[in-house]
């Protein structure tokens, strides 16, 4: 242990690192959050199987939608397969960012979050981190749905540029409600509750919408809901992005709910996570 | 600045209606390593956790270096490091990606913190483990990759929570080495331990906490000094006579003599010490073979015994 001994002694003068003495560097919240990002893309490295529910699940879906029911919704399989994929984009997304809440509720109890919390860094930076490196997922699960989709006959009827901002207004959409997801996983005692009251959240407004069957099949009381749900103007405006119709009205519909969202239960569940011990 | 690390009083945690921490008052000073010992649940863990700026205490103050935990937590945090009681870094990446990401979250670029890991897994002979998810490793391998993580920038202060519990004696020895050179380099190190051995060994100064309480206070032999002048122990050659020897020790020491687990010991509290070499005597006189004793000062394993009126968690076997 001699040479140990040695070496942990000298280890300390090595590289004078930054203190509270030192002028901090710039924008501590966002860089030490991207730090953090890397993290869960290193995890998502490590164990690939976290990336199920964004890859085969997608997949699955696509299958089951189109191949089951196509042909009685729509009349014919490629029909529905153009009606019904913006829509699975949406789906996917939003089921996606379940997971965050859950993985939190379990790693707050871990030893590694008691270290994020003493170290010299914004207290909410792990949890921005994480919200940050839950993106890379969803564009995966984007990119796995569109690929498939496409490989199974779908085509986007508008152009390559409206399709792309089709994406990125899913994914904003989905930035917004992983906040609630993490409010979820702070406020609940367990992660299974997590899962059952995201579940519970996430059924009436993703089948309660216009994302699987056109809406004037609905009785007068289910359009009522219908047309109030957010999920439906995110929908609407993804398919008039890709296979055409109306853009603007939903698509502003969506960015309003976004931002209403994330105001609401950003701050909420930030202040939810620092006050967790 | 004060010449003291650490300042608590009347520290108060509330967990529902239980007292978890129930008026604490510490003074820690500047270097060196102080023990804060006790038994399971006695308020050690929740008692670091309020210095280390992670729980918010209920009542009382405390400062560190000099900064009070509540208002200036984050003048706390870039001077302290908390090595927890389990895993403090995050399983599920390998040795060399946590420090990696510690060390950049500690402001290294990203070449200095390439070094810096690899330094840390040199210095705590874990290079061969580098590339091995955390939770692969062995109970030593893990507390010193954690402790590692907590020298990345070396703290002014390092709170080391229970951090033998459960290692083997070669692992524990490999952590107090490392322990002991951490203070050479100049960081005050506040261990908790429910290991006797452990303060006495590393501890230049013992706080003894029960019911979330201090219960007493000072160098280990200042303890020891509390509790009696001392005491002989004995060890027969044939577990058979022990008792006859035990009588006999009784006698000539006029106190009642303590049978230890162990079935050839006894020892007593001697008042005395010069009437110890005549009693022995007097043991051989009547053919009776004593194989081993000793005399000295009480063990703080009786020390805390005579404290708390009950008797530690077992020690690691050795």
């Amino acid at each position: 242990m001699s040479s140990t001994t040695t070496l942990m002694t000298e280890a300390p003068d090595v590289p004078a690192a930054p203190t509270s003495d030192t002028p901090a560097k710039p924008f501590p919240l966002i860089r030490h959050s991207l730090i953090l990002a890397g993290r869960s893309i290193t995890k998502i490295r490590r164990t690939p199987e976290q990336l199920i529910d964004v890859t085969v699940q997608p997949i699955i879906f696509t299958v089951l939608f189109v191949y089951l029911f196509g042909g009685a919704i729509s009349g014919s399989q490629h029909a529905y397969l153009q009606f019904v994929l913006p829509a699975l984009m949406v789906q996917t997304v939003l089921f996606a960012t379940l997971a965050i809440g859950v993985n939190l509720n379990t790693d707050m109890g871990k030893g590694v979050f008691d270290r994020f919390r003493s170290l010299p860094i914004p207290r909410s930076a792990p949890l921005v981190g994480a919200v940050l490196g839950d993106v890379v997922r969803f564009v995966t699960s984007i990119a796995v749905l569109l690929g498939f989709g496409y490989a199974i006959g779908f085509r986007v009827e508008t152009n390559a540029l409206q399709a792309l901002a089709a994406c990125l207004l899913v994914l904003f959409f989905a930035f917004s409600l992983t906040w609630v997801s993490v409010f979820l996983g702070t406020t609940v005692r367990n992660s299974g509750t997590v899962q059952g009251i995201g579940f519970l959240v996430m059924f009436p407004l993703t089948f309660g919408s216009s994302m699987f069957v056109p809406v004037n099949t609905m009785p007068g009381w289910l359009q009522a809901w219908v047309k109030v749900n957010p999920i439906t103007h995110l929908t609407e405006a993804c398919r008039g992005l890709m296979v055409g119709g109306a853009i603007t009205e939903p698509v502003l519909w969506s960015l309003g709910w976004s931002v209403a969202i994330m105001a609401v239960f950003a701050p909420l569940a930030v202040r939810m996570y620092r006050s967790r011990t | 600045m004060t010449d003291l690390a650490i300042e608590t009083a009347g520290l108060v945690k509330m967990f529902g209606p239980m007292r978890a921490v129930d008026g604490v008052d510490l003074k820690i000073p500047v270097g060196g390593v102080y023990a804060v010992l006790g038994p399971n649940g006695a308020g050690k863990t929740t008692t670091i956790r309020m210095l280390a700026t992670l729980l918010v205490p209920d009542g009382g103050t405390a400062t560190v270096l000099g900064h009070d935990v509540v208002r200036e937590a984050a003048q706390v945090r870039a001077r302290v490091a908390m090595t927890g009681q389990f895993a403090s870094l995050d399983e599920d990446l390998t040795g060399l990606e946590n420090l990696l990401l510690l060390s950049r979250l500690y402001g290294y670029p990203r070449r200095a913190a390439q070094e810096r890991a690899h330094q840390l897994l040199t210095a705590l002979d874990l290079d061969d483990a580098a590339n091995k998810q955390v939770k692969a490793y062995s109970g030593g391998m893990r507390r010193r990759i954690d402790i590692a993580g907590s020298i990345v920038v070396r703290p002014d202060l390092m709170f080391l929570d229970e951090p033998t519990t459960g290692l083997d004696p070669r692992s524990r020895n490999q952590v107090w080495e490392i322990v002991r050179a951490l203070v050479g380099a100049g960081t005050t190190i506040l261990l908790t331990t429910q290991y006797l051995e452990e303060a006495d060994q590393l501890a230049d100064r013992i706080a003894v906490i029960d019911h979330g309480r201090v219960i007493a206070e000072g160098t280990s032999g200042q303890l020891k000094a509390s509790v009696g002048t001392g005491a002989v122990k004995v060890r027969v050659a044939d577990p058979a006579d022990r008792d006859e020897v035990a009588r006999l020790l009784g006698e000539s020491l006029a106190t009642e003599p303590v049978l230890e687990s162990d079935p050839a010991s006894v020892s007593l509290r001697v008042t005395n010490p010069a009437a110890v070499a005549g009693a022995l005597h007097r043991v051989g006189e009547h053919g009776l073979v004593i194989s081993e004793y000793s005399l000295g000062q009480p063990s703080l394993d009786e020390v805390f015994l005579a404290l708390t009126g009950k008797a530690t968690e077992p020690e690691v076997p050795v």
